[in-house]
C-alpha cells in the first residue's frame, strides 16, 4: 500500500512570531521553523503501517525552498521519499488555497491513504484535511485515535467531545490523527543518516497544472487585514501558603467575589 | 430579506451552549441587516428545542430528522446544507468552531466556493456590508481581524464562550422539516458504533464555563481524583497538561495545549502546572486564571489573576472544604 503524509513547517511555538506588516502574512523566516509537532503522530502512524503492511510512505510538504529541511526531518523517522511543492505564487494562500495545492499534488500520485496531523500548531484551523478530501471526492476520516487497515477496508475511531465514533470505509481515504493514536518514537541515528540520501522530488505549480491565479494571497477566500499583539495582562494577586493550605480561604473568597461559586 | 443560517451543535440533552451563544449574536447582527435568523438542526430533537432556539433568536428552525444525518461521516450534512443555502439564498452561515463541524464547513466551502474563518470571537458589520471577524492566533498572542473575499458566501466558525447566550421573551422557532435523499458518495464512510467515555457527563472542556486542570505537579494519577472532586463541586470540566497525559495519568483527549485542545473558559484553575508556552497556547485566552503551584517562579503566575504558591495537596483539599462551607 502507498501512504502519503502531508506535513507542515510551522514557527516554533516557543519562538518569536512575526507578522509582516506589508504582506500581512506570517514571516516564516523570523523565528525558528520546525516540523509541526502534530506531524510526529501522523509520521509515527505511517511508520507503523510500514511495519505492519509494508507500506511505502512519501512525505509531502508545501513551502519555500527552505522547507527541504522539514522534508529531511520527516524522512529521518524512516519514511521512504519526499515530495516538496515550492512556488513563489503559493505565498499567502489561506487554508482552502493550501488544500487546492495539496490536492493537486496528491492527484498526480498513486496512494491508498493520506495521513494528516489533526491541527497545525500555528494556524489551527483544521480545515485542510476535509477540504483536500472534498477536492479529491474521498471520505474525510478526521481526528482519528485508532486506525485498522484490512485490504481495501479501513476502520477508524473518530474522536469527539463525548467519546468516539467507529467508522468503516474503503480506501483510498483521507485521514487526520489526534495525539491519542500512538506514542511517537524518536528518529534513530541510522534514520537521520539515511534521510540525507532518500529521493526528494521538487515540483512547481506549473508541474501540478495549477495556475498561479488559483492560489496565493490574491485568491484567498478569507483575508486577515489587521493585527495587534494581545494587550499585556495586569498582574494578579499572588499569595504564599505557609504549608498548611490556609490560603485556600483567600482563594475561596476571591472565587465567591467573582461569582464563580 | 434573506436568512442568516446558524448550524446548531447539540447533544441528546439539547442545544449546546455555543449554539445559544451563536443565536444570540445572530439575532443582534440580523437586527442590523434586517435579515431573519434560521437555525439548522440535524437529527431528532428539534421540536423539543424550538422554544429555547426561539427565545435565543431563531425565527425558524430547519430540521432534517433522519438517522442518515449522523449515520455517515460529514457528507450528509454537507449535502443538506448545500441545498438549503441555495434555496434560502443565505449568504452567511454561523457554525460552532469545533472539530467535526469544521469538517462540514471545509467541505461545503470547497463545494460552494465560500470563505471560511474559524475560531471567531467577534463579528461586526463593515461599511461595505461584509462581516469582519475577530480571531486570536498564535495561542492568543495576536488578535487579528479578517474578512471573507467579496462576493463569496461567509462561513464563520464561532469560538465557544465568545458571546453571551441571552434568552428573550420571543416565541418558539417555526419548525420547517427538510427532505433529502443522500447521494451514494455521501454513504462512503459509515458510522457503525458510537462509544461514550466515562466522564462524558462532566462538561466538555472546550465548552465549560469553568475548567480545572492538573499537571506534572500532581505526581500521579491519584491527583486527578482530587481535580475531579474540585471540578464537580464547581460544575467544571477537567483538563490536563501534556506532561500529565504523556505520563498516562489522564486520557489524551483532555490535553490542553498546542497539540491538544484550545479552551477559553470564564475560569481556568490550574494545579501543578508550570505554564510552559505549549500549554499556555491552549488556555491563555481564558477570562480568569487561577494557578496553584509550589514553584513561585513558574511562568503560569505571569498570567494568573489569582496565584497560590504552595503545595497543591494542602491547598486544593482545603479549597474543597472552604467551597463546600460557602455553598
Amino acid at each position: 500500500m502507498k501512504v502519503i503524509v502531508p506535513v507542515k513547517r510551522t514557527p516554533d511555538t516557543a519562538g518569536e512570531k512575526v507578522i509582516d506588516p506589508d504582506s500581512l502574512t506570517v514571516d516564516r523566516e523570523a523565528g525558528e521553523a520546525v516540523l509541526c509537532p502534530v506531524n510526529e503522530f501522523s509520521i509515527e502512524e505511517a511508520v507503523r503501517l510500514k511495519e505492519q503492511h509494508g507500506a511505502e510512505v512519501t512525505v509531502l510538504v508545501m513551502g519555500p525552498a527552505s522547507a527541504q529541511s522539514t522534508v529531511r526531518k520527516a524522512l529521518s523517522y524512516g519514511l521512504d521519499a519526499g515530495l516538496q511543492i515550492t512556488d513563489d505564487a503559493i505565498a499567502g494562500s489561506d487554508a482552502l488555497g493550501t488544500a487546492r495545492v495539496i490536492a493537486a499534488a496528491l492527484e498526480a500520485e498513486e496512494f491508498d491513504l493520506v495521513l494528516f496531523g489533526g491541527q497545525s500548531t500555528d494556524a489551527r484551523t483544521s480545515l485542510v484535511p476535509a477540504a483536500v478530501a472534498e477536492l479529491l471526492a474521498l471520505p474525510s476520516l478526521t481526528y482519528v485515535r485508532h486506525l485498522e487497515i484490512d485490504g481495501d477496508n479501513i476502520i477508524v475511531h473518530r474522536e469527539h467531545e463525548e467519546g468516539w465514533d467507529v467508522v468503516a470505509s474503503t480506501l483510498p481515504a483521507v485521514v487526520s490523527v489526534v495525539e491519542a493514536i500512538n506514542e511517537p518514537r524518536y528518529p534513530s541515528f541510522k534514520g537521520i543518516m539515511a534521510a540525507k540520501s532518500k529521493p526528494l522530488t521538487v515540483k512547481s505549480l506549473a508541474d501540478l497544472g495549477v495556475s498561479a491565479e488559483e492560489v496565493g494571497a490574491g485568491a484567498a477566500s478569507a483575508t486577515m487585514y489587521e493585527f495587534a499583539p494581545r494587550p499585556p495582562k495586569e498582574a494578579g494577586t499572588v499569595v504564599e501558603d505557609d504549608g498548611s493550605g490556609v490560603v485556600a480561604a483567600q482563594l475561596a473568597d476571591w472565587l465567591v467575589e467573582k461569582k464563580f461559586v | 430579506m434573506t436568512e442568516m443560517l446558524v448550524l446548531i451543535d447539540h447533544s441528546d440533552a439539547g442545544p449546546k451552549k455555543v449554539s445559544l451563544q451563536m443565536l444570540t449574536k445572530a439575532r443582534e447582527l440580523a437586527g442590523i441587516t434586517g435579515d431573519a435568523v434560521a437555525a439548522v438542526w440535524f437529527g431528532p430533537g428539534a421540536a423539543d428545542a424550538a422554544a429555547t432556539l426561539g427565545s435565543h433568536g431563531a425565527d425558524k428552525c430547519y430540521h432534517w430528522d433522519s438517522p442518515d444525518a449522523y449515520g455517515y461521516v460529514t457528507l450528509p450534512q454537507v449535502e443538506v446544507l448545500e441545498e438549503l443555502i441555495d434555496e434560502a439564498e443565505a449568504d452567511t452561515l454561523l457554525f460552532a468552531s469545533t472539530n467535526h463541524v469544521k469538517d462540514v464547513a471545509a467541505r461545503l466551502a470547497i463545494r460552494m466556493d465560500a470563505g471560511v474563518i474559524t475560531d471567531v470571537s467577534g463579528i461586526e458589520l463593515a461599511d461595505d456590508g461584509r462581516w469582519t471577524a475577530t480571531k486570536e492566533v498564535f495561542g492568543g498572542d495576536m488578535i487579528t481581524k479578517s474578512t471573507v473575499a467579496e462576493g463569496k458566501l461567509s462561513f464563520l466558525g464561532v469560538a465557544s464562550n465568545a458571546f453571551p447566550a441571552e434568552p428573550s421573551d420571543a416565541g418558539p422557532a417555526e419548525l420547517v422539516a427538510l427532505d433529502h435523499s443522500l447521494s451514494e458518495e455521501a454513504k462512503g464512510a459509515t458510522v457503525t458504533e458510537v462509544e461514550k467515555v466515562a466522564g462524558a457527563d462532566r462538561p466538555d472542556i472546550g465548552e465549560a464555563a469553568v475548567v480545572v486542570a492538573g499537571g506534572r505537579g500532581l505526581g500521579s494519577e491519584d491527583g486527578f481524583a482530587l481535580m475531579e472532586k474540585l471540578a464537580d463541586l464547581m460544575g467544571a470540566g477537567v483538563g490536563a497538561s501534556r506532561a500529565a497525559t504523556d505520563a498516562g495519568w489522564y486520557p489524551h483527549r483532555y490535553q490542553i495545549g498546542q497539540t491538544g485542545r484550545t479552551i477559553s473558559p470564564t475560569l481556568y484553575v490550574g494545579s501543578g502546572i508550570s505554564g510552559a508556552i505549549q500549554h499556555r497556547a491552549g488556555m491563555q485566552t481564558s477570562q480568569n486564571i487561577v494557578a496553584i503551584n509550589k514553584d513561585g517562579e513558574a511562568p503560569i503566575f505571569q498570567i494568573a489573576d489569582f496565584g497560590v504558591v504552595g503545595d497543591l495537596y494542602k491547598v486544593v483539599p482545603k479549597l474543597v472544604e472552604e467551597l463546600q462551607a460557602r455553598k
